[in-house]
C-alpha cells in the first residue's frame, strides 16, 4: 500500500496534512467544504476507502465533529479539518470531546476573520479561539504547522497526543502552510511513532469508564467491545454518570485539568536557534517562524547576537522554555498575523524586565523576513 | 410470550445507577423505554452490540438508566454521533432516542440530512409538542394557538409533522405510535429496528405538567384518553377527507421502501478504489 513506502514528494500542507493522518493510523474524517482547508477533505475521500477507512461529507461542521466523536467512540482514530467559520461551529462538540474525553484531531486552517471574514488570506487570528472557543474551563491541545514537512510528523504527534491522553487536539495551520508546495523526504513506516488508546485490563464487571490511571488518564474501551458504559456531557462521576455531588464535580475538573500538568513536559514542544548567546529573542509559530527564521539567520550573518524560537505547542503555554529564556534577553519580538494573541501569553510568563515587542500584520497579507529585520533593527 | 415489566427491569436497567430517574410521575417517556426494551428483547439483540445515543432534554435521560453502550450527546446532535458510531463499526445496532425540539429544531438539518443519506440507524422521535425540561416553552411541534411559556397569548406558528418530514426527507422506513398505543409502539419499533435503512419512528406523548396543564388538556390519563380518541390507521386516514383528519393522530407505518442504504455503497466506494489501487494522491 501507498503508505509502506511515500519516499520523496512534492505536496502541499493540505496534502501532508493528510499522509500524515493516515500514517498515524486515522481510518475516519468528516468534514464539511470550506477554503483553504477543502484539499484535505478531497484528498480523504480518494484514499480513505483504499485503508478501508471511512470518509464522509455532513451536512454542516457541527455534524462532522459529532461524527468524528463518535466514530472514536466506536474505536476509530478519527480527524475534521476546518477552518475559521468552521471551526466557530464545531465549539460545541468540541467541549463535549473535552469533558467525555474522546480522542480526536481538529485541523484548523486559519483565514482572516473574524465571521466570513477574509476568503482566503492568510491569518493567525484563531489561536486564543482554539485555547479557549468552547465553553466552561476544559484541557485542550494546540499546536501550530510552519512547514510542508511540519504538517506531516505533527499530525502525528498531534494524533499521538490526543489517543495518550484522551484529548481533543486543535492543530492550527495556516493559509500559506496549507497551500505552499514542497519537495518533502517522508518517513518510512519503521521510522513512524504511533500511539494507541490504553484499554483496560479489569474485566467488564470491575470497569468504570473515568476511573482514571496513574496518569490521570482513564483507559477507553470503544463500543460494542463488551465493557457496556454510559458517555455524557454532564459532569460525571467515576462510572460516567451525571453528578450533582460538590465533590465529584471538583475532583472531575481537577483531574483533567491535572492529565495534561502530567504530562505537559512531554506535550509542550518548541524549536530554538542561535539560542546561547541571544540578546534579543523572536518568539514565532506557524508560517511565520519560517519567516522569523530567515531574518534571524541574516542578522547573525550580520553580527547580530539573536535567536528564534519556534513555538510548536501553543498550549498548553510552553512557559518552562520560555520564561528562562526571557531571563537572559532584554527584548523579545513576537510577530503575529493577528492582534497579539501569542505575545500575550508571552508578556504573562514574562518575570524580568524583558521588553515584549509586538509585531502585527492584520491585512491579511504575509510577514516577511524583510519587514522582520527591519523591525528587529529598531530594537 | 412477551416479558414481563419485572423480567425487563432486571435484565435492563442500570442497578448502579442513581436512581430515581427524572421524569414526572405520568409522562410518557417511561412508555417508550418500556416499548423500547421489549423490542430489543423481542430481536435478541444482545446488549453489547446496542448503542443508545440520545440529544438533550427529558429524552436525552433514557439512555442513562439502560444497561447498553449509551451515549447522551449535545442538544440536537445524536444523529451525528450516531453517524459516526455506524460508519466506524457498522456490525452495532445503533439507536437514537430524540425529542421534538432535538430532533426538529436545532438537530432538524442532522435529520433531514440522515433521512436523505439513509445510513442504517434508528431515531425514534418522543413528540409530546414542548420543551419540557426547560420549563414549557413551545417547540416546533406545539399546535397553532397552544400556550405555552413563550407563547401565553396563543402560539401564532404552524406546527411540523416530524414523521411526513422523514416521509419527504427519504427516510427508508416511517412510521408513528402515540403512548397510548404502547404494543402497537413495541412492535413499529421492531419493524424498525429490523429495516436496514433509516428508520423512524415518531411517538406522540403526554406533558401534561408543561403542555397538558396549560392549554386545560387533563393530567396523563385524559391526555392518553384523548390519544386513543383521536388516533386513526394509516388504512383508515385514507378514507377520510381533511377535514375528518383534522385533530386526528394517523397511526402506523406511514413509509416503508427500499433504497440504496449508505454503508453498503460505501463498501463498493471501498471496492473500486482498492481495484484502482495504487497511490491516487496528487
Amino acid at each position: 500500500m501507498f503508505l509502506d513506502n511515500m519516499g520523496r514528494r512534492l505536496l502541499q500542507g493540505n496534502e501532508a496534512i493528510v499522509y500524515g493522518a493516515l500514517a498515524a493510523g486515522c481510518r475516519f474524517f468528516a468534514g464539511y467544504p470550506i477554503t483553504p482547508a477543502s484539499e484535505i477533505s478531497e484528498l480523504f475521500s480518494r484514499l480513505l476507502p483504499q485503508t478501508d477507512g471511512t470518509f464522509i461529507q455532513m451536512e454542516d461542521e457541527i455534524a462532522s465533529i459529532g461524527a468524528v466523536v463518535g466514530a472514536s467512540l466506536a474505536g476509530a482514530k478519527g480527524m475534521t479539518a476546518t477552518s475559521g467559520p468552521g471551526f466557530s461551529l464545531m465549539q460545541e462538540n468540541l467541549g463535549f470531546a473535552c469533558v467525555a474525553e474522546v480522542p480526536c484531531v481538529i485541523v484548523n486552517v486559519m483565514r482572516g476573520g473574524p465571521s466570513t471574514g477574509l476568503p482566503t488570506c492568510p491569518s493567525q487570528g484563531d489561536v486564543q479561539m482554539a485555547r479557549w472557543g468552547t465553553h466552561g474551563d476544559h484541557p485542550i491541545v494546540v499546536l501550530a504547522v510552519s512547514s510542508v514537512r511540519d504538517c506531516f510528523s505533527l499530525i502525528i504527534k498531534a494524533f499521538n497526543i490526543s489517543e495518550k491522553y484522551r484529548v481533543p487536539v486543535i492543530v492550527l495551520s495556516d493559509e500559506i502552510v496549507a497551500h505552499t508546495r514542497e519537495c518533502v523526504v517522508l518517513p518510512s513506516k519503521e521510522e513512524i511513532y504511533v500511539v494507541d488508546r490504553i484499554k483496560p485490563s479489569v474485566p467488564p464487571e470491575w470497569y468504570h469508564p473515568y476511573e482514571a490511571d496513574r496518569r490521570e488518564v482513564p483507559p477507553m474501551v470503544a463500543f460494542g467491545e463488551g465493557y457496556r458504559h454510559h458517555v455524557t456531557g454532564l459532569i460525571h462521576d467515576e462510572r460516567g454518570y451525571p453528578t450533582q455531588n460538590s465533590k465529584e464535580i471538583e475532583a472531575f475538573h481537577r483531574r483533567l485539568t491535572r492529565k495534561i500538568t502530567l504530562g505537559f513536559q512531554e506535550i509542550q514542544m518548541t524549536s530554538g536557534y542561535f539560542l546561547d548567546d541571544a540578546e534579543i529573542l523572536v518568539i514565532a509559530y506557524g508560517s511565520v517562524a519560517r519567516s522569523a527564521l530567515s531574518a534571524v539567520q541574516s542578522l547573525r550573518d550580520r553580527g547580530f547576537k539573536i535567536g528564534l524560537v519556534q513555538l510548536i505547542t501553543l498550549f498548553p503555554f510552553p512557559r518552562s522554555v520560555v520564561s528562562p529564556l526571557l531571563e537572559k534577553c532584554r527584548a523579545v519580538l513576537v510577530p503575529e498575523m493577528n492582534m497579539g494573541q501569542i505575545s500575550r501569553e508571552v508578556q504573562r510568563v514574562n518575570r524580568t524586565d524583558c521588553r515584549v515587542v509586538k509585531y502585527n500584520r492584520v491585512d491579511g497579507r504575509f510577514i516577511t523576513p524583510k519587514e522582520l529585520i527591519k523591525s528587529l533593527l529598531k530594537i | 410470550m412477551r416479558i414481563s415489566v419485572e423480567q425487563i427491569r432486571r435484565k435492563y436497567l442500570r442497578h448502579d445507577k442513581k436512581f430515581p430517574h427524572v421524569w414526572c410521575p405520568g409522562c410518557g417517556n417511561g412508555i417508550v423505554m418500556g416499548a423500547l426494551l421489549r423490542a430489543i428483547d423481542g430481536l435478541s439483540l444482545p446488549k453489547d452490540e446496542v448503542v443508545l445515543a440520545s440529544g438533550i432534554g427529558c429524552s436525552g435521560r433514557m439512555p442513562t438508566y439502560l444497561d447498553f453502550n449509551t451515549l447522551h450527546t449535545t442538544h440536537g446532535r445524536a444523529l451525528t454521533f450516531a453517524t459516526g458510531i455506524k460508519l466506524a463499526k457498522p456490525s452495532l445496532n445503533v439507536i437514537a432516542i430524540m425529542g421534538d425540539g432535538d430532533a426538529s429544531a436545532i438537530g432538524g438539518n442532522h435529520f433531514i440530512h440522515a433521512a436523505r443519506r439513509n445510513l442504517n440507524l434508528t431515531a425514534i422521535i418522543i413528540n409530546n409538542s414542548i420543551y419540557g425540561m426547560t420549563g414549557g416553552q413551545y417547540s416546533p411541534t406545539t399546535p397553532f394557538g397552544s400556550k405555552s411559556t413563550t407563547s401565553v397569548h396563543g402560539h401564532i406558528e404552524q406546527a411540523f409533522s416530524i414523521a411526513e418530514l422523514a416521509v419527504t426527507s427519504g427516510a427508508g422506513f416511517v412510521a408513528r405510535s402515540t403512548v397510548y398505543h404502547a404494543e402497537l409502539m413495541a412492535h413499529l419499533i421492531e419493524m424498525a429496528i429490523e429495516k436496514v435503512g433509516f428508520s423512524v419512528v415518531e411517538v406522540i406523548s403526554n406533558c401534561h405538567v408543561q403542555y397538558g396543564r396549560r392549554n386545560q388538556l387533563g393530567g396523563a390519563v385524559e391526555m392518553l384518553q384523548s390519544y386513543k380518541d383521536n388516533a386513526v390507521t394509516v388504512k383508515r386516514a385514507t378514507s377520510l377527507t381533511e377535514e375528518e383528519l383534522e385533530g386526528k393522530i394517523t397511526i402506523g407505518v406511514l413509509a416503508d421502501r427500499e433504497m440504496p442504504i449508505s454503508t453498503e455503497e460505501y463498501e463498493k466506494v471501498r471496492q473500486r478504489a482498492k481495484e484502482r489501487g495504487g497511490n491516487v494522491g496528487c
